[in-house]
């Protein structure tokens, strides 16, 4: 069953009299435990794309489904449940919470959206912590960690309340070379062991290749999707 | 629930000079008014038990028309002696009332054989009276016999009257007076002892014997010009002189008006003016807390909530229900107005305790030397700290509203 399906989907910003259509009928699915990336050059429509996925904001036009869920119908109220019921997300500049440390950051989802009693918190949190190599910081908060550190806390976060979604937009932005493939390679490493479909946006030619899929933005259209491994195989 | 104030704790620590000056800020206001409300209560107390205790009485009973007309001390609206029996069986039957003293007043003529000059006499019974105005001999200054009041034959002259006509105690002086008919008498009356003023016309009476009052004003029968009655328990007073009035008003003249009426101290002294602009500056200062508690607050947590935004977009991203965002910034406006009060509670309390310790020594009047020693009821601690925390919270509503109405994707975008 696809995870994500997307048909002639749009959106037009407005501010005062004039209009900015950033996606123009996009129609694409994204499979589960698929690992995708979303390229394009800047204004090209990847973070607003991610965001109608992520039900953080309403298309214009056209239906949106992510995990048979028509997402246009929801309300607000219903988009925060379902964000934390079947979503995780990873952001560009972490956005972890500076006054909780590691662990509570990661423990966040299930105390304030899952409930979860503190007796299963504990192993969850604990359990993707050591899968993403935080658990001896796992004391520590987010200003006494490195950029990448930060990322993988972010990651942890994403994936603690196990998500069927995980939507990163640009999460190796605001790191150096290595840790951003470091990074990603984390990500999908955390899709093998969890099974959770990731989609995440770059402008880094190294990182989209990471990905098995990948679609192309251009002018808020859907210019190419092709596989990783053939843009792989161009650029060797 | 834990875990949201947990947050909200952490948050509140993340400024810490912020927190910590509007705290401040919150704390010395509680400060402020539980020292205030316990210097100006028992400064009011103290008054009140000065005035009612040493010549007032809590409640006072008259015939009708009295307390109207009470400076020209008319002796023709006294209660005779069926009135007066009516309102003794309704007192000594009454379980609330610890005691009841007749008095008559009267105005006349006192003469030290050199010169004459006004006064204004209460003439009680003196067993009855000290049980009425349990410090009334405390105000006697100078007498001839140790610790006693005023016996058939004495009088007991006010202090600046004594001191202007160089009376002393043991001189014997002549007291001449009207009676209602007009016929006027005088007797020699040694003077027992000098009585310092207190606070209001009636605090500069001079004090005889009643029967001694009732040969002067040669009356056939027994009367009496008012009925002074001290309650059980002062915090009943008001509930006392209710049922009194209720009682006493059964009565009625031939034309079907009551005969009596009952006035409680409030209504017989000035100083209830001095009360009520007490508790009038005692109001001010618990407005003017609120308004501290409510402004520093809401600014606060106006500023919280901007420099929060991204923050916000996060919680709102990953899940957290706009209720939930709504009740971790209420959680931190109630932490912020619970440390503060708790705070403002803990130093109010010690000054309370030292003062009371230390007492403040003060005049009033001719007043002097009294000692105040405060305290504070803890109902009124409960009081503030309720208004403290309802006011915090009120004061968070709108920023935390404004937090939970966010569109993530906007407070996500935020710079």
């Amino acid at each position: 069953m696809t995870l994500v399906r997307a048909e002639d989907v749009s959106k037009t910003y407005v501010s005062g009299e004039v209009e900015v259509q950033a996606l123009k009928a996009l129609s694409f699915e994204i499979e589960p435990a698929s690992f995708v990336s979303i390229v394009g050059p800047s204004g090209s429509g990847k973070s607003t794309l991610l965001n109608l996925i992520g039900c953080l904001d309403k298309p214009t036009g056209g239906d949106l489904v992510v995990a048979g869920k028509h997402v246009n119908a929801l309300d607000r109220k219903e988009r925060a449940a379902f964000r934390g019921e079947v979503l995780g997300f990873i952001f560009q500049s972490f956005n972890l919470i500076s006054v909780l440390t590691a662990y509570e950051n990661v423990e966040y989802p299930l105390v304030m959206v899952k409930n979860e009693p503190k007796s299963i918190r504990k192993g969850m949190v604990l359990k993707v912590l050591e899968a993403v190599g935080m658990l001896e910081q796992k004391d520590k908060r987010p200003d006494h960690l490195s950029g990448g550190q930060k990322q993988r806390v972010a990651v942890a976060r994403a994936l603690v309340a196990r998500p069927k979604l995980v939507l990163a937009d640009e999460p190796t932005a605001n790191l150096d070379q290595n840790t951003a493939l470091n990074v990603v390679r984390l990500m999908r490493s955390m899709r093998d062991e969890f099974g959770t479909t990731f989609v995440f946006s770059t402008h880094d030619p190294r990182i989209m290749r990471e990905a098995e899929m990948i679609h192309t933005l251009q002018d808020g259209r859907l210019v190419l999707t092709e596989r990783g491994s053939d843009r792989r195989k161009t650029n060797d | 629930m834990t875990n949201t104030f947990r947050i909200a704790i952490r948050n509140l620590t993340r400024y810490k000079r912020r927190t910590l000056l509007t705290s401040l800020l919150i704390t010395v206001g509680v400060l402020m008014v539980i020292l205030f409300s316990g210097l100006s209560g028992s400064f009011k107390a103290m008054m009140i038990g000065q005035i009612t205790d040493s010549n007032l009485g809590q409640i006072q009973i008259h015939r009708r028309g009295y307390v109207s007309a009470i400076d020209t001390f008319p002796l023709n609206l006294n209660l005779n002696q069926e009135s007066y029996g009516k309102i003794e069986h309704i007192l000594k039957n009454h379980p609330a009332v610890a005691a009841y003293a007749p008095r008559i007043k009267l105005g006349a003529m006192l003469s030290n054989y050199m010169e004459t000059t006004n006064i204004r006499l209460n003439a009680v019974n003196p067993e009855k009276e000290v049980k009425v105005c349990l410090a009334v001999g405390d105000r006697i200054v100078l007498s001839k016999k140790k610790g006693g009041f005023v016996g058939p034959g004495e009088v007991i002259i006010p202090e600046k009257l004594a001191k202007g006509m160089k009376i002393k105690a043991g001189d014997t002086v002549v007291i001449v007076a009207h009676n209602k008919e007009g016929s006027v008498n005088g007797f020699n009356f040694t003077v027992a002892g000098i009585i310092e003023d207190v606070l209001g016309p009636q605090g500069k009476e001079g004090y005889m014997h009643i029967e001694d009052a009732r040969a002067l004003l040669r009356m056939e029968e027994p009367e009496v010009t008012e009925v002074a009655v001290r309650v059980e328990n002062f915090n009943d007073l008001d509930a006392v002189y209710t049922n009194l009035q209720s009682i006493l008003s059964e009565q009625k003249d031939s034309k079907g008006k009551p005969v009596f009426e009952i006035h409680t101290w409030e209504k017989l002294s000035p100083f209830v003016s001095v009360a009520n602009m007490i508790d009038l500056i005692t109001l001010s200062m618990k407005v003017i807390m609120i308004a501290i508690v409510l402004i520093s607050i809401l600014n606060v947590m106006m500023m919280s909530v901007y420099e929060r935004i991204r923050e916000i977009g996060t919680m709102s991203a990953v899940g957290t229900s706009p209720g939930k965002i709504m009740g971790l910034f209420l959680a931190e406006g109630f932490s912020l107005g619970l440390i503060s009060a708790m705070a403002g509670n803990a130093i109010g309390l010690t000054g309370i305790y030292l003062l009371s310790i230390y007492q403040i020594r003060f005049s009033f009047g001719r007043m002097e030397n009294l000692l105040l020693s405060p305290t504070v009821k803890l109902t009124e601690l409960l009081w503030l700290s309720a208004t403290v925390l309802l006011v915090s919270v009120f004061a968070t509503l709108q920023p935390a509203y404004k937090a939970s109405k966010m569109e993530p994707v906007d407070a996500l975008g935020h710079v």
